[in-house]
């Protein structure tokens, strides 16, 4: 279900700033790597906080 | 099974000051600790305020402090700069910290006083029964542990998610959050007596970049950006800081030696900061300053507040309900004043900040007072007092 958005590891600095603001307690950070749950409604509140440019939409495979 | 008094989640300053008060008291105390080391990676701009944190009751220690400044330069759109003396600039003037090495300086004396500590151990969530919480379900490398308490104390910064575990809503919304960026950088050229902050939309809408200097030609070189203003056009907080090093000559030589990020509540403290069995204090309260940013000290002093309430609990009974009541004697009017003042500050425009600068600029701050400061607006651009009625 969450497979169109995605966290580019090259870019995340794993400080956990798409966490709080996920209206839906959507996002773990788990040592360096953001995880998303299934529950992520695509809302894309994480992609406009996060400091880096780290999350991604990816197109939904055909 | 194990039990504890008090369980605390999060070795930060909040963390580590709640458990060192409550180990004081003679509680028995445990503090769990996600990361595999407390203090790394940053993600601070590191400024404290001196009278604030002598008020903790914190020894200064030359290990962690990297720089002492006189005062913080404030640079208006147009360049014009106004210079606040220490007194004046809040928070965020003072020291420049060593966060990794102070964190963890915070950490070994809560265990010097008497704290257990569980390190790369994660809270999964509370342990919860009809009379509230009892305990805290920890992850570590061998294995899932139930650890009973009678308080669990939540200082686990702005993610909350054992405040969240318990149904309260922590959530932050993008125009009350600061999404950062920030640079270690050596050979950077600005005097290192003085914190610098470029504030107006140009720079970073709805937030600031800032120049800490911690000696030595290394600053701390990072920008905030208001989460509601960061958009396809604005670009994300990380290429308007690169914009701007670029921009500025005092960058020419500069070098990044350390790339860090985060986000800073710049909200309203948490509706309700205690339920029964938990405290909640520090970012994770959202107890940051709304117009600086800054969080260390008010970690600290609600960190404080929560060990001592919760130790006070355990052996005498005391409501934690005290803890909210002593927080708050201590720190809301500040916190409520300064979100009133961030929520005009966020959409001023920078004719309105160069005005102001140009106001000011032949004074400096320690010289004028707030009377001064409004009369020397209302002196040089009178149209600007309707805009800023109520706010100075």
């Amino acid at each position: 279900m969450n497979e169109n958005i995605s966290c580019n590891q090259s870019k995340c600095l794993y400080c956990g700033g798409c966490v709080p603001i996920c209206p839906r307690n959507s996002i773990t950070l788990r040592e360096t790597r953001i995880e998303i749950d299934d529950s992520c409604n695509r809302c894309l509140l994480c992609l406009r906080i996060c400091p880096v440019g780290a999350l991604e939409v990816l197109e939904a495979k055909a | 099974m194990r039990e504890y008094d008090i369980v605390v989640v999060g070795a930060g300053p909040a963390g580590s000051m709640a458990a060192m008060e409550a180990a004081k008291q003679g509680a028995s105390v445990l503090i769990i600790e996600k990361r595999q080391e407390a203090g790394s990676p940053v993600r601070c701009a590191e400024g404290v305020g001196k009278e604030g944190l002598l008020k903790t009751g914190i020894k200064i220690d030359n290990r962690w402090i990297a720089n002492e400044v006189k005062g913080a330069k404030l640079i208006a759109p147009n360049r014009i700069t106004v210079e606040l003396s220490s007194e004046h600039a809040g928070n965020e003037v003072g020291f420049v910290l060593e966060r990794k090495i102070f964190d963890r300086y915070l950490l070994c004396e809560a265990a010097r006083c008497g704290a257990d500590v569980m390190m790369k151990s994660s809270a999964l969530g509370v342990i919860k029964d009809e009379n509230g919480i009892k305990g805290i379900e920890v992850e570590s490398s061998d294995g899932v542990h139930r650890i009973e308490s009678k308080v669990v104390i939540a200082c686990d910064g702005r993610e909350s998610k054992v405040a969240r575990s318990a149904g309260i809503d922590t959530k932050l919304k993008l125009k009350d959050t600061e999404s950062c960026a920030e640079y270690l950088m050596v050979n950077v050229d600005y005097d290192k007596d003085f914190t610098h902050f470029y504030v107006g939309q140009c720079y970073a809408p709805g937030g600031y970049v800032w120049i800490f200097p911690k000696g030595d030609g290394i600053a701390n070189v990072g920008i905030g950006v208001l989460g509601s203003k960061i958009g396809k056009r604005t670009g994300y907080p990380k290429e308007l800081l690169d914009r701007f090093i670029k921009n500025n000559r005092e960058f020419e030589a500069a070098k990044i030696v350390e790339h860090m990020s985060g986000t800073v509540p710049v909200a309203l403290p948490l509706e309700k900061t205690y339920i029964d069995g938990l405290l909640i204090a520090g970012d994770a309260a959202h107890l940051t300053d709304p117009i600086t940013g800054g969080g260390i000290i008010n970690a600290m002093v609600s960190g404080k507040l929560a060990g001592s309430v919760a130790a006070k609990h355990v052996y005498e009974h005391t409501e934690l309900s005290e803890y909210e009541k002593l927080w708050k004697k201590e720190l809301e009017s500040a916190l409520i004043r300064d979100y009133i003042m961030k929520e005009r500050f966020v959409n001023m425009s920078d004719n309105t900040l160069n005005l102001i600068a140009d106001s000011l600029k032949d004074y400096r701050f320690s010289d004028l007072g707030m009377g001064g400061i409004i009369d020397a607006i209302k002196e040089k651009h009178p149209e600007l007092m309707s805009e800023l009625e109520g706010l100075i």
